[in-house]
């Protein structure tokens, strides 16, 4: 007999998984290592890259208030996506939910479909819509009564807000559809036997339950539209850049490489800062009741 | 003098009708179960009652009042769901005292009266545990003390042991109809479970494809089955073709090598059943042959095969011997044990 | 049978129109008759479809990305698969570091992935080459390959298995003639998933694709960055009308809210 049945077992799955696990230490892990060291050299106009280990790029990004302004716009047009997709996205998920089979597998794909379908086209989409002071939008809005003058979209962060929120909306009905599922069927028949009325049911049965569905939904759209690139480039132009955009700039515009990886690395790190950080919290808030 | 009353209640799906002609006059204080196989109707007159479906046609009373036109959240009904419903997010206190802060009970009389819910169940000292940390057993007695806290004109139960395994189920059986006894609600239990049916309930509604096949108490049902659907449902039963000749004098009905005087009214072919337990081994009657004899421990089980088509035995086992397999027998029963319906 | 109020009914029409609405205008303007991007109020005009056909960087981008994706996708399901497998079947010690690995490129921001594979691959000598494009499509692919493979593989009664095995397969004829089988529409649906984003994806590609390589994408962005005109529009068109057409296979095929369950849950 060669290896027990046992040892056997301890090997296959290293076996099966070793392709992959190659693959990814050699062309993802040691590429975000290079970037890494890349924000630590120099760059000179006539020199180019330069692999020597120095600050220079962090301490540019510390003290222009460029970035910071930069990286402030970039955050805040994340945090009012996510807040705008919140607001809408979870009521659209729970009226989805409450409808009957047909409709709800139709216009489940109407809201989902758009997931796949290509960013640029989708923006595109918005930039005719927004397309200066008279567009669509802006006629539609006036003649509703709702405003009076039009509002800029084009070229701005409100423009920005609306068109990444409509991007990045399917995400935030999935995860509250996903956390909606997961509910007891009767729990609002319970509720209501109770003497609870819609209202009570909504905010005291419902919200509860769907908020880990929310937040995670939320912390998604968030660390996707921080990082998003095409929209922001399309509808923001070439002067309201975010870091994704800036970055562009530098690596295919400027040419200086270290700088833009350094504001790569740094988004990068926020995120992650931001993701892990905010995953570990709502595990601990809802541990005990969603075991 | 009825205290809920269901008159002719039908619901119908689209073209399909799930419950039809449903008339029930529920007793003060009675426990009534509803009977029959998974998509019988039961669930959906339950639901009709407790107002989250609207009956087609039909009325439902509660103390001469119509129901119907009352809002399911101000009925005051207690429902037991078969999932138990408990809202996750919540202690079991909390579940408990949501009932009561929407009838704001205040905090100090609702702190009181969900301890006492809690303790009548069984969980004093559980207040403060969410469901998910409960086991099955537990999160039950959690949703019945919920729905029982209300003080519920009706307590609805929708299927509530059927989550639960045999032992647990038996030893709930037993406290539900204490709590039940003790505190005098009136109780409607849904039910797929003949046995939980029986060892529940003063008075059993089968029911089948929409339609109640019989109101009874459980000795009744079980006894004087109104139709082969219920002497089938309620435990297993025996049934042989069998002919009441009336040409010879006095008329006989006979099965087979078996016959007795015929009952009043029949002629021509009939169906005569008879439960299991009451047939006997004898020196004379239906000849039949011991295909499989198993043991049960407090019983005997027989798988025969007669003259009139296969048939099952129960014998208790008292320590008097018992035929082995293979030997030929002859079955005998009491008339007054058969029940003698036409062929259909 | 709906519960919904006609409050809900009204938001929910609302929704439905602004989720719709950006990509109906975009078909419509495609057909307009006029040179200029405007709704085509005097009749429809096939002109700017037609006028693709005139720009051949629009449609040899178009076979990039189709090459791309079709290629990327197969061969992330040759390193998913076995992962898929080992991760769902055995218990082992960094399992759960490994899967984290796998599905950490829908973590990270695909700006900076641009950049790591833009830096790697040029210190390579493989700066804009087709060869680079699907090794960084691969990595990006990869997570949505393996969700809907380990979906499967999961869900799969593993007693069906040890019946081939008591039965005498084993090896490469057990998979091949019992597990393959079992998983195939998880994996087809991963494959689809996976070939869908790799077609889509502007923000990584933009870094990487040189003149010759460019994708469909990226083509339309660097379009878009110069000029907008209803040429744009007919080709978004084109490509929203072929994911479309791919979206309902795959909802016929598997159900688009299984294979989107798999993509929805990126935070975790």
């Amino acid at each position: 007999m060669s290896a027990s049945a046992e040892e056997r077992n301890a090997r296959t799955p290293w076996a099966l998984t070793a392709p992959a696990l190659m693959l990814f230490v050699g062309v993802l892990l040691i590429p975000l290592a290079m970037t890494v060291m890349l924000s630590f050299h120099d760059w000179g106009q006539y020199k180019g890259i330069e692999p020597v280990f120095i600050l220079k790029n962090w301490r540019e990004i510390a003290t222009d208030p460029y970035y910071a302004e930069m990286f402030g716009r970039t955050f805040r047009i994340a945090i009012l996506t996510t807040l705008l997709t919140a607001l809408l996205g979870a009521p659209e998920a729970y009226i989805l939910n409450r409808m009957g089979g047909r409709w709800k597998s139709v216009f489940l794909l109407v809201i989902l479909g758009p997931l796949l379908i290509s960013v640029v086209a989708r923006t595109l989409g918005w930039a005719l819509l927004f397309g200066g002071n008279n567009g669509l939008v802006n006629k539609l809005l006036m003649s509703a009564g709702l405003i009076r003058a039009p509002i800029p979209f084009m070229f701005t962060e409100t423009g920005m807000v609306v068109a990444l929120a409509h991007v990045m909306m399917p995400f935030m009905v999935l995860s509250v559809w996903a956390a909606l599922q997961r509910l007891d069927p009767q729990i609002e028949n319970a509720a209501l036997s109770l003497g609870a009325g819609p209202v009570t049911i909504i905010r005291r049965i419902i919200m509860p339950q769907i908020m880990p569905g929310v937040l995670s939904g939320a912390i998604i759209v968030f660390s996707l539209s921080a990082s998003a690139f095409a929209t922001p480039a399309i509808i923001g132009g070439r002067r309201l850049k975010v870091a994704a955009t800036l970055a562009y700039d530098e690596f295919l515009n400027t040419l200086n490489w270290p700088l833009g990886a350094a504001v790569a690395t740094l988004l990068l790190a926020a995120l992650v800062l931001i993701v892990v950080g905010s995953n570990a919290l709502i595990e601990r808030r809802y541990a005990e009741v969603f075991r | 003098m009825a205290y809920l009353e269901l008159d002719r209640v039908a619901k119908q799906f689209g073209a399909q009708t799930v419950v039809d002609d449903f008339s029930l006059s529920v007793r003060k204080g009675e426990f009534i179960s509803f009977l029959g196989p998974s998509g019988c109707g039961k669930t959906t007159t339950l639901q009709m009652i407790a107002g989250f479906l609207d009956p087609t046609r039909g009325t439902i009373r509660l103390e001469g009042k119509d129901l119907t036109a009352i809002h399911p959240a101000k009925r005051g009904l207690g429902i037991v769901f078969q999932s138990y419903a408990l809202f996750p997010h919540m202690t079991a206190a909390e579940n408990v005292a949501f009932g009561l802060e929407m009838r704001n009970v205040p905090r100090g009389e609702r702190t009181e009266r969900v301890r006492a819910a809690l303790a009548m169940v069984g969980l004093a000292g559980y207040e403060d545990r969410h469901p998910r940390r409960m086991s099955g057993g537990q999160q039950q007695r959690v949703a019945l003390a919920r729905a029982l806290v209300i003080k519920p004109s009706v307590l609805l139960l929708d299927e509530p042991l059927s989550n639960l395994d045999a032992k647990l189920r038996e030893e709930m059986q037993i406290e539900l109809r204490q709590i039940q006894r003790t505190i005098g609600t009136t109780t409607i239990l849904v039910t797929h479970d003949q046995n939980e049916a029986m060892s529940l309930s003063d008075r059993i509604v089968v029911m089948s494809q929409g339609r109640i096949e019989q109101i009874g108490t459980p000795q009744e049902t079980y006894e004087k089955p109104a139709s082969a659907f219920v002497s089938q449902f309620l435990g297993k039963t025996n049934d042989f073709a069998a002919t009441i000749d009336r040409a010879s004098a006095p008329a006989r009905l006979i099965a087979g090598s078996w016959s007795a005087p015929a009952p009043a009214g029949r002629n021509g072919p009939v169906t005569i059943s008879i439960r299991p337990e009451r047939i006997d081994f004898g020196d004379a009657g239906l000849s039949a042959k011991i295909v499989t004899r198993i043991f049960q421990g407090n019983h005997w089980l027989f798988q025969c095969e007669s003259e009139c088509g296969p048939a099952t035995v129960i014998r208790q086992n008292d320590g008097r011997s018992q035929p082995a397999e293979g030997e030929a027998v002859h079955l005998t029963w009491r008339p007054e044990d058969m029940d003698v319906r036409g062929v259909a | 049978m709906s519960r919904n109020g006609p409050l809900a009914l009204i938001f929910h029409t609302v929704f439905v129109i602004v989720m719709v609405a950006p990509i109906l205008v975009v078909c419509l303007v495609a057909f307009t008759p006029e040179g200029f991007l405007s709704l085509p109020t005097n009749g429809f005009s096939l002109r700017w479809f037609r006028a693709i056909a005139n720009y051949p960087e629009f449609v040899h981008a178009f076979w990039v990305s189709l090459g791309l994706g079709a290629l990327s996708s197969f061969v992330a399901l040759l390193f998913a698969v076995p992962a898929a497998l080992a991760i769902a079947r055995y218990r082992f010690r960094g399992r759960d570091a490994l899967a984290a690995l796998f599905l950490s490129p829908l973590m990270i921001p695909h700006v900076v992935l641009g950049i790591a594979f833009l830096r790697f691959f040029t210190s390579a000598g493989l700066g804009g080459s087709f060869a680079a494009l699907i090794i960084a499509h691969v990595i990006i692919v990869f997570p949505f390959a393996l969700r809907l493979t380990l979906a499967a593989a999961t869900g799969m009664d593993l007693s069906v298995e040890m019946a081939a095995v008591s039965l005498g397969a084993g090896g490469w004829t057990l998979f091949r003639r019992v597990t393959l089988p079992l998983i195939l529409p998880g994996v087809i649906s991963g494959w689809a998933l996976a070939f869908i984003q790799s077609f889509d994806d502007l923000t990584m590609t933009v870094f990487l694709a040189a003149p010759g390589t460019e994708t469909l994408p990226v083509r339309m962005f660097l379009y878009i960055q110069d000029n907008i005109d209803p040429l744009v529009t007919s080709v978004s068109a084109c490509v929203i009308a072929i994911t479309m057409t791919a979206l309902i296979l795959l909802d016929r095929f598997y159900g688009l809210d299984r294979v989107l369950a798999g993509k929805g849950d990126t935070g975790r």
